[in-house]
């Protein structure tokens, strides 16, 4: 390797690079394989007991735009990153702003969500499973949405820049997955009683 | 009449159709495997022996590092041929599974076993009510018939498991299992929960007791009889247990009727009690109304405080339940 | 300091004095307990994982010995049912958990670097936080021991008795809880193991030159990564379920058999989490003793990587005696016994290294030709429990006992005191005992096998696991008191190990950089290595960088003597991938305290839980955060800032 190449070479956080964006995609792999672990339990228990196990044809009247509103942070999450690649700070922090405020909006919701339930966590295995598989989901949103708020604190400090932003990149990958995972859980229980 | 621990749980030694090829298999495997390990620990220490150094274990830089080549077809001969091995196991498996799956004849009887911790209940199923019974712990049966065993539990998971007449089956909550045995000898056949159960799992026995087709059917027509009416000295028992046993046993005929406990209309006629944890007999019988938190600890019989005339009553009068 | 990339001067030099002194300046951290605690390095944590498994190792030993008194008759009462019951569940989850799993991350977290010619883990701080986390854990599930309330529904803990309806003491609950701050550990270990692996190898050392320890452990991790969840989430959801009244495996609506699947759709690849790196030590350190390169390294790598695959679907043979339909029974079954076929390559494959070798008859080299026989014995007693009518007479019988120790003993046990012997003098620059090490090689060896194998027949005359005595008569009692025998001469062959580490770490021969001549980077460096591992970053052209010089393939040499230096801070390579292309600096962090206090605040998060102090739960939690604001905050000095920023 000539030296003029290891000079070149970059140092500190950059791009997709550094350690950190990596972990994150374990992190992504292993919480994945978490909510895998969920849905296989409700599927079980479907396979278990058929539709009757499941007490309410359940209403897609909140979760049906609240789904719009999480994958709409995604999409202002993924602008946030695109700004900062570009050297936009300001549409880099705007981009986060929002995404953080839909993420807020999302989990107000989904507490209206709850409220509307007539089964409780107590009251049977079909509310046990929707209750502990959205609480988990849940408390992966109000994680993303301090990861992004952390990161929109760093970008109004002026910490990142078009090379320095792995923090951000970070913390995007992750908000993306925790919306993926939304897409499966809502497809699981908002979706399939409706087919077959 | 034989001990309850006879034939022991050895189950290499198969006294049934559906455990001869179960044991078969498992015998071959066994062997294979002793094969293995002895041709893998001959290969080693040959190897070892026939090709070290000399050299103490500080020097071992000093024996110079070569790359011998052929080594490599030591990998192929030796997964080809453990594939091979492995290959034949999987097609006898294969063969022993289908062979055991189902009973080769209609099932002669059906058997309910029902869990508890920590003893076991027995129904006797019939299309005619007047036909079922119940009974803890002692199961007859006849020679020579497939019996199909329908398993659940009351409480937490438990195993049935009579070695010498097959393999286990576990008694799930909310599911039914199905699994059926035979035996083609006339014997007591030891059987014990396999699926840890809580504290008295190591004292949840069950005895099988395998006999020609009249002498079960004797024993199931007595079976059928409730208990006796008492007379005499015996009265004085009957009242004590009325009064101290009967929230938790049932006795066919009498006001016993309580379901917690072991069906005891005819226990006097089993082998063991305790769930076989003891033989059945005056001195151990005494000892286990006495104390029975003595004996298994932990077991859901309370200690009664009885005095000494009452628990001679009592005693006897269970004595009397043939 | 500027850290503008234009700046730096990273001409390839030699490994000088000087060089040493200045990156002797900027790793060596803090002394006295402080920075004790809050140190970083990898070379730490892994002592101290080996150390902390050790007196696990130790523990679960004494309840094992305990046991074997109580069981060394019929009808014996030393114990009582229920202390029976929580020794074998202590003794099982200290086994399985907290000392075979955490002992090989002990010489990875150790090795790792090493082997791979790096400074130290992609992550040391979280490297630090899973050890802390480990500790903890385990003090927490031993905290309810102590105080009475032991898990006593085995390691395998299943409901219905696992349920607060048969369980209602807080036992369950220590087991669930510090289980889950185990799955932390596990976790955080194997993701900084993978990306390590990934991205953090020396120059040149492409994926076919990686070690085999490596291979073994990153599989394990990547095993982790996909089935500890499943763990996890078990145990959290049968505590919802003791604690707020949800129905996931309660009798009622909830589905007991639900936890088997998911207890065992972990703990099935768990078995291969901790037994694939203990065989990578051997496929490392094998081939030193016997003077040649392991025979087939591509096509061991290959079975390494297939048998964790393979692990993931065979889950269901912990379940043949539940009711499983017939067309699930079959296919499980022969999946059973098709995963024992890469084990035969790796089996193959040292037999082959012996016979085409030279082997110098160490203890070490003892212990991993012991090992291969042992690890022969333990696959096949796995492949006669595949085998689904005979495993429905062997499941809960002491047969399976005997197994599953053969493979915890045989394939971990064995593999780690060779290990020991290996590289305890890399870790203390001193050698251990060799006649010391013969005596504790054969103790080990026939106390072990005194112990086990004729366990296979007591299992095979039909006694069942898990009772805390038996009666007369059925031909058990001879066989146990055989077992009870060996259980002591294994602890005494245990002992031997311990005061051959205690007396050479101070008065063994002195090792030298390379003791057994060994071809790994590990070897080229000084023993104990400095805190920055390596003075220059290797390059490597081969799979045996110190090999070369004898085996001359390619006519390339690996360079670790010239190189780059890297001291302008605290500075790691990264490398691509695939074909460990340099790719950039990272900075690495300082010592600190922020991964103790995190693990901290998250043990007394979970005690809090246990104890429903929900606002010293909230407290906790807000620490928690704190904690990890504090570790992530980004800095200058690890180039996570812009340098146009004004702070």
């Amino acid at each position: 390797m000539s030296d003029e190449a290891l000079r070149r070479l970059p140092v500190g956080s950059v791009g997709h690079k550094p350690f950190g964006w990596w972990g994150m995609l374990t992190v992504v792999m292993t919480e994945g394989s978490l909510f895998a672990y969920l849905l296989f339990t409700y599927y079980y228990f479907v396979v278990q007991y058929g539709r009757i196990w499941i007490p309410e044809a359940p209403s897609l009247r909140l979760a049906g735009p609240n789904t719009v509103i999480l994958l709409l942070s995604s999409a202002f999450v993924w602008w946030a990153e695109k700004s900062a690649a570009r050297g936009k700070t300001k549409a880099q922090s705007l981009g986060l702003a929002i995404a953080l405020l839909l993420g807020v909006v999302f989990l107000a919701i989904q507490v209206l969500e709850w409220r509307d339930k007539p089964f409780t966590l107590g009251s049977g295995s079909y509310g046990s499973a929707y209750f502990i598989t959205t609480g988990f989901h849940m408390a992966h949103v109000v994680v993303g949405a301090l990861m992004l708020a952390a990161v929109l604190l760093w970008s109004l400090l002026g910490y990142f820049d078009r090379e320095r932003h792995a923090a951000l990149s970070i913390a995007a990958l992750y908000w993306h997955f925790v919306d993926l995972i939304w897409l499966t859980i809502f497809f699981t229980f908002y979706v399939t009683p409706y087919i077959g | 009449m034989p001990t309850p621990a006879d034939p022991a749980m050895n189950y290499l030694e198969a006294f049934g159709e559906k455990a001869e090829a179960i044991s078969l298999l498992t015998w071959a495997l066994l062997i294979l495997s002793i094969a293995v390990v002895a041709i893998i620990a001959l290969l080693t220490a040959a190897g070892v022996t026939m090709r070290r150094t000399s050299l103490a274990a500080e020097d071992a830089k000093r024996e110079p590092v070569l790359r011998p080549s052929g080594g490599l077809s030591w990998i192929t001969v030796g997964v080809a041929l453990s594939t091979l091995a492995l290959f034949a196991s999987m097609a006898w498996n294969a063969y022993t599974m289908a062979a055991v799956n189902r009973p080769p004849r209609a099932p002669a009887l059906t058997i309910e076993v029902i869990g508890h911790q920590w003893w076991w209940q027995f129904r006797y199923k019939s299309d005619d009510p007047a036909q079922t019974f119940e009974t803890a712990n002692e199961a007859h049966i006849p020679i020579g018939a497939p019996v199909r065993l329908e398993v659940r539990t009351q409480d937490v998971i438990h195993s049935f498991w009579i070695p010498a007449l097959g393999e286990k089956i576990d008694l799930i909550p909310s599911q039914t299992n199905v699994t059926w045995f035979e035996a083609e000898k006339p014997g007591v056949y030891r059987g014990q929960c396999a699926e840890y159960c809580g504290q008295q799992h190591a004292h949840m026995a069950i005895a099988v007791v395998a006999e020609t087709p009249e002498a079960f059917q004797a024993w199931r027509v007595a079976q059928l009889h409730p208990a006796e009416a008492q007379q005499g000295g015996l009265i004085e028992g009957e009242a004590l247990f009325q009064a101290r046993c009967s929230a938790c046993h049932t006795v066919r005929g009498t006001l016993a009727g309580g379901k917690l406990g072991p069906d005891l209309t005819h226990v006097a006629s089993r082998l063991g009690i305790a769930a076989n944890t003891l033989q059945n007999t005056t001195a151990t019988l005494s000892g286990w109304i006495a104390d029975p938190q003595r004996i298994k600890p932990g077991n859901k019989m309370p200690t009664l405080d009885l005095q000494a005339s009452e628990l001679g009553a009592i005693r006897r009068y269970v004595q009397s339940l043939k | 300091m500027a850290v503008a990339d234009s700046d730096r001067s990273l001409e390839l030099q030699q490994s000088g004095a000087p060089a040493r002194e200045r990156l002797a300046r900027i790793w060596e951290g803090e002394a006295g307990l402080r920075g004790w605690l809050s140190t970083v390095d990898h070379k730490e944590y892994g002592k101290r994982y080996i150390a902390t498994a050790f007196i696990f190792l130790i523990l679960g030993g004494l309840e094992a010995l305990v046991m074997r008194v109580q069981l060394a008759g019929p009808n014996k009462t030393l114990l009582t049912p229920e202390q029976y019951n929580q020794l074998f569940s202590m003794h099982g989850l200290t086994m399985i958990f907290l000392y075979a799993q955490p002992v090989l991350s002990g010489f990875s977290v150790y090795l790792f670097p090493l082997l791979l010619g790096a400074r130290d883990m992609a992550f040391p701080r979280l490297n630090a936080f899973s050890y802390w986390i480990y500790l903890f854990s385990g003090l927490f599930i031993y905290a309810g021991f102590v105080l009475g309330y032991g898990p006593n529904d085995g390691w395998f803990n299943y409901p219905p008795y696992a349920s607060m309806r048969y369980n209602p003491g807080p036992n369950m609950d220590f087991y669930a809880i510090g289980m889950i701050l185990f799955g932390v550990s596990s976790t955080a270990g194997a993701a900084n193991f993978v990306v390590t692996f990934l991205r953090a190898r020396a120059p040149g050392m492409s994926i076919n030159r990686v070690p085999i320890l490596t291979w073994g452990t990153v599989t394990a991790s990547f095993g982790i990564l996909f089935s500890v969840p499943a763990v996890s989430l078990a145990f959290f959801l049968l505590w919802t379920d003791r604690q707020f009244g949800t129905d996931f495996f309660n009798s009622g609506q909830g589905q007991p058999l639900l936890w088997q699947h998911l207890f065992w759709i972990f703990a099935h690849p768990w078995v291969y989490v901790v037994v694939l790196p203990a065989m990578g030590i051997v496929s490392d350190a094998l081939p030193i003793f016997c003077r040649r390169p392991l025979v087939g390294y591509t096509v061991v790598v290959l079975a390494t990587v297939a048998t964790m695959v393979m692990g993931f679907g065979v889950w269901l043979h912990h379940m043949f005696a539940t009711g499983i339909p017939y067309l699930a029974l079959s296919f499980f079954s022969a999946a059973s016994f098709v995963i024992t076929i890469p084990s035969a390559v790796a089996v193959f494959a040292w037999i082959a290294t012996i016979w085409t070798g030279r082997p110098v008859l160490s203890t070490a080299f003892l212990f991993f030709a012991g090992f291969i026989v042992m690890f022969t014995l333990g696959g096949v007693s796995g492949v006669m429990t595949a085998a689904a009518p005979a495993d429905q007479q062997l499941t809960d019988t002491y047969f399976v006992v005997a197994h599953i120790h053969y493979v915890l003993i045989g394939i971990n046990v064995l593999a780690v005191m060779g290990g020991l012997y290996v590289w305890f003098p890399k870790m203390t620059g001193r050698l251990l005992d060799e006649r010391l090490g013969r005596w504790n090689f054969w103790t080990v060896f026939l106390g072990f096998n005194i112990a086990f194998l004729p366990m296979h027949w007591t299992g095979l005359a039909g006694m069942p696991r898990r009772i805390y005595t038996y009666p007369e008569g059925l031909g058990w009692t001879a066989v146990n008191v055989v077992t009870t025998i060996g259980a002591f001469i294994l602890a005494a062959g245990v002992l031997l190990l311990l005061v051959n580490m205690y007396v050479s770490r101070r008065h063994g021969a002195a090792a030298g950089p390379d003791p057994w001549g060994g071809p790994t980077l590990e070897w080229a460096t000084t023993s104990p290595p400095p805190t920055y591992n390596f003075a220059v970053i290797p390059a490597v052209a081969s799979r045996h960088p110190l090999w070369e010089g004898s085996l001359d393939e390619s006519g390339e040499r690996s360079s670790l003597q010239r190189g780059m230096i890297l001291d302008d801070g605290k500075e790691m390579l990264t490398t691509t991938a695939l074909d460990a292309e340099p790719d950039a600096i990272q900075k690495m962090p300082p010592d600190t305290l922020a991964p103790l206090l995190a693990a901290l605040a998250a043990t007394a998060l979970g005690a809090a839980a246990l104890l429903h102090a929900w606002i010293g739960a909230t407290i906790f939690t807000l620490l928690l955060f704190a904690a990890l604001l504090v570790w992530l905050w980004p800095q200058r000095a690890m180039g996570q800032i812009s340098e146009q920023a004004h702070v």
